[in-house]
């Protein structure tokens, strides 16, 4: 439905965060990057990709949530947002395995004229 | 349609705000439009990088020990203390925008001055990366003074006299790049492009993001925004949280490779 | 003066104010959608022209194959590439979302603008950008990429005119988004009191529909795009088979924008289909919600088919085959609206204004063209039918005989309202009679000839091939398709001069556009448009005759001009 708020005078619009609220959130950006940073450096058997990508959701989340207010905002805004990502996870998921699926014929190629691999 | 009766926005409505355009029937209608406009066009940033995600997805599952060996031409700690420099800005304009909804003019100012300096800082941060980088000619594959060439022929001799990497003068990496299989120092050639392509394009965005605080810096200093008037404020932060958003996922997926 | 819902005498948004400025610099809606609409009819006199140039090659006995020169193959190559780039890029996307839809869309909702009227100017102004680009191409080289644009080949050996071929695309690409980003915020937050979802007519849905597709794919082409540039001008190596890159991978960009672009273009034509045959046939749309959704779905499933434009490019068997599958499914909202379309017509009592005469011929053309597209999803029949001319007709009869079609039936439709005067006549009906006919000469032969294996892209054919009596009645059908709609265009630009006056709703149409003055005033409405109930309810309006058109039974006592009629 529209929105129809009839007194154009004084109306409160938007929402104001704590400024506490703010500083907490940015603390907890700069933690996380040392933490990615920290586990960047370690040797996670094969787990580095997925630990280094959940610590970036988490710091994605944070600032969608607060630095962009997506907490207080409509339901519907945030619903646009993963509307976004999910066509990127699929358009990823199709192309990542067709690549996968003909890379075989690719390196065949690539080894017989470049004597590599 | 109730309120502006036979008043079509020639501005005969005392009570009409001044920021309120002749189409909106309210101040809410006009927040909500655009910040609904606004995440929209935030969605259609997201698809477009979305391409370059889905190539570095694919080069990175099918060559990963490619994107392995290239990672360490990046520099970890610049790429860290970038990642800071973005966060502290977009906090410094989720502030600005605090300051704006509570009408604090000149704490708007520097709240959005520190903003501008750190974007600042991160380009020149990235622009010593970037030169770094044509020093030692780790450049996508088509480049003329690229050392990730198949044929090693190809590449410039300058460059093979100079280049650390291509010799591992300094023994910093794990193999010289002189040494490698052609085939695969052809697709650290492509690492390198898809690395130009995501930071370039990130870098764009960064400069763009530049001008649309220069213009807020203006348009505060002009006295335009308070308390039911921060609409630009508000959806020039949004847009410049996305481009922080995307450093966060393009730090560990380029820089923390190991 | 006798009242009138005719405003031509008085001041309305052609003649509030004058000179080039108030029409270059406009952010009316209505301007801009008339500045779009004669754009996008230059730019299709321009993609007919190199049309023409392709059909004169091909017919028999005009070149002869065997003795052409480079030049003249280069030049063919050049003519079905411009040809096809400015006809999806600079013709049918902008065409009705943009020409149309920004005339009809604030009206039919009853406001005042879009929601943002300066973006909206941009889009237009990037999309005139767009279109010098293109036609600077025309100047600089010997664009022969195709419309595709595949790389290595785009990227290599072709001349730099492909720079600002994809200049002028990526740049019409953002031109595309905004006005997406425009008419999504519009629908979603301007609709007037009443106004419910499942209220809104069908024109809106068709247009929210593509807007979704709009600012979901387009960013994807103008990355695609841009990163096409910099592979051209810097060699970046992400797509050049020679540095390590990957081919494919550009194909699945280019499709992953390029398909659904193809239901950018005939989402908005069924929307005005719906319009159509509901005000025709007097008769409230049969099955509103189940067209409205099937838009909707449409619009999510298009995201999910790319891949059959990649069967023949070294997509993996694993993939093709899924594509095959996910492709049928595009069938089944299709035939929804059809067979809703073909329920509504039954029993009404069908007026058969030009309008709607373009409206009949696409169910004839989209239903050939929509059941020949099942021919593409089946993947063993597709193998051997790709680059065929059966691919040609197929996607002719689509974007042509349905997209086309329909925004021609559209302008005539809402060309009362934008001038205020009819393009109504034996004029205009038989240069629909004649494009109907002159565009089933052309292509259906195109389909036998395509299933025998005539390849398309090629500068001609020898004798010995057997493809001459297929060209040759296509080159025949062509010229008659040219001649029907010269035929429309004059019909209409002769009626701004002779045509009659046109009241404010000559067609019987309920929604909102209609209530308001031909032409609209500056801000569309004298006074506050009425509470909105179901757009489709043809008992709302009675016919009063030629010169005062259709009016409401219960007429507002508010409405100046339609209360003196009234009373009269």
């Amino acid at each position: 439905m529209s929105d129809h708020t009839h007194d154009s005078g004084e109306e409160h619009i938007g929402h104001v965060l704590p400024l506490s609220l703010l500083v907490k959130v940015f603390g907890g950006l700069v933690l996380l990057t040392g933490l990615t940073v920290y586990t960047g450096t370690m040797d996670l058997h094969g787990f580095d990709l997925p630990v280094a990508m959940v610590i970036a959701t988490c710091k994605a989340s944070l600032v969608c949530l607060f630095f962009m207010h997506l907490k207080y905002d409509k339901p519907f805004i945030g619903m646009i947002f993963l509307l976004s990502v999910l066509f990127v996870g699929l358009f990823l998921a199709f192309v990542t395995h067709d690549a996968g699926q003909y890379q075989g014929d690719i390196q065949a190629y690539t080894s017989e004229h470049l004597g590599g691999e | 349609m109730s309120t502006t009766t036979n008043d079509h926005g020639h501005g005969h409505d005392p009570n009409r705000p001044k920021h309120l355009a002749h189409h909106f029937e309210s101040l809410g209608q006009q927040f909500d439009s655009g910040k609904l406009g606004i995440w929209v066009f935030l969605l259609t940033e997201v698809l477009f990088f979305s391409a370059l995600f889905v190539a570095y997805t694919m080069y990175r599952s099918n060559y990963p020990e490619v994107f392995q060996y290239a990672s360490q031409f990046l520099d970890t700690k610049m790429g860290a203390i970038n990642t800071v420099v973005l966060l502290l800005s977009s906090f410094t304009f989720a502030w600005a925008v605090r300051n704006a909804m509570l009408g604090e003019k000149s704490k708007l100012m520097l709240n959005l001055l520190i903003t501008l300096v750190c974007a600042g800082g991160f380009m020149g941060i990235k622009y010593v990366e970037y030169s770094h980088k044509f020093h030692e000619g780790t450049l996508w594959g088509g480049n003329e003074s690229t050392i990730f060439k198949a044929d090693p022929a190809d590449v410039p001799a300058e460059m093979k006299e100079h280049s650390s990497a291509w010799n591992n003068t300094d023994g910093k990496y794990s193999v010289a790049v002189k040494d490698l299989d052609p085939a695969f120092r052809q697709k650290v050639g492509v690492f390198f492009g898809v690395y130009f392509c995501l930071t370039g394009l990130h870098g764009i965005h960064v400069m763009i993001g530049m001008i649309l605080i220069v213009w807020l810096l203006l348009r505060t200093r002009r006295g335009d925004f308070g308390p039911t008037n921060f609409n630009a404020i508000d959806f020039g932060a949004l847009y410049w949280h996305l481009v922080d958003l995307i450093w966060i996922f393009l730090f560990p997926l380029l820089y923390l490779i190991t | 003066m006798a009242p009138s819902t005719n405003s031509l005498d008085r001041t309305n948004y052609l003649n509030a104010t004058k000179g080039f400025r108030s029409w270059f610099m406009t952010i009316d809606h209505k301007r801009l959608g008339l500045m779009y609409l004669w754009s996008v009819i230059g730019c299709f006199i321009l993609g007919g022209f190199f049309a023409m140039k392709i059909r004169w090659t091909l017919t028999p006995g005009v070149t002869d194959f065997m003795t052409q020169t480079v030049e003249q193959m280069n030049a063919y190559n050049n003519a079905f590439t411009v040809h096809g780039a400015v006809m999806i890029f600079l013709v049918i996307i902008p065409s009705i979302p943009a020409a149309l839809g920004n005339f009809v869309l604030p009206i039919m909702l009853g406001v005042k603008d879009v929601a943002f009227p300066k973006l909206n100017r941009l889009s237009y102004h990037l999309w005139l950008i767009g279109a010098l680009l293109f036609v600077a191409t025309l100047f600089i080289g010997n664009l022969d990429t195709g419309w595709t644009f595949y790389p290595p080949y785009s990227t290599g050996h072709t001349d730099v005119s492909v720079i600002t071929a994809v200049l002028g695309a990526f740049v019409l690409g953002f031109s595309s988004i905004f006005t997406g980003l425009n008419f999504i915020v519009t629908i979603h937050k301007m609709r007037p009191p009443g106004m419910t979802w499942f209220k809104m007519p069908l024109f809106l849905w068709a247009i929210y529909a593509t807007a979704i597709i709009q600012i979901l794919a387009t960013p994807v082409v103008g990355i695609s795009l841009l990163l096409l540039l910099v592979e051209k001008t810097m060699q970046i190596g992400i797509f050049t088979p020679a540095l390590g890159g990957d081919p494919v991978f550009f194909q699945h960009l280019f499709w992953f924008y390029s398909h659904p672009a193809v239901y950018v273009m005939i989402l908005p034509g069924m929307g005005v289909m719906s319009e159509l045959f509901a005000t025709f046939s007097r008769k409230p749309i049969f099955g509103y919600k189940s067209i409205a959704m099937a838009s909707i779905a449409i619009a999510i499933l298009s995201f999910i088919v790319w891949g059959h434009h990649m069967f023949v490019s070294g997509q993996s068997e694993t993939m093709s085959v899924i594509f095959s599958a996910l492709t049928f499914s595009v069938a089944v909202p299709s035939a929804i609206k059809v067979f809703n379309w073909i329920a509504t017509l039954y029993k009404g009592s069908i007026a058969f204004t030009t309008p709607m005469l373009y409206g009949l011929s696409i169910i004839w053309l989209f239903g050939i063209g929509g059941l020949t597209g099942m021919f593409h999803s089946t993947l063993g029949t597709s193998v051997h039918l790709h680059d065929t001319y059966f691919v040609v007709a197929h996607f002719h009869f689509v974007m042509v005989g349905s997209a086309l079609f329909g925004f021609i039936g559209g302008i005539f439709y809402w060309w009362p309202k934008m001038y205020g005067r009819m393009a109504e006549g034996a004029l205009s009906k038989w240069g629909c009679l004649l494009s109907f006919v002159g565009f089933n000469m052309t292509f259906l032969p195109l389909f036998p000839a395509g299933s025998r294996g005539m390849p398309r892209r090629y500068a001609g054919y020898t004798e010995a091939a057997g493809f001459d009596s297929y060209n040759m009645a296509a080159t025949v059908g062509a010229v008659v398709l040219a001649v029907g709609l010269c035929m429309a265009l004059y019909s209409l630009i002769r009626s701004l001069k002779h045509g009659e006056k046109a009241p404010a709703n000559p067609w019987g149409g309920v929604t909102l556009e209609w209530q308001c003055t031909s032409p609209p005033p500056e801000h569309n409405f004298d006074i506050d448009p009425p509470t909105v109930d179901d757009p489709y309810d043809m008992t709302l309006v009675e016919w009063r005759g030629q010169e005062e058109g259709f009016l409401p039974k219960n007429p507002r006592s508010d409405d100046p001009c339609i209360a003196d009629i009234q009373k009269a």
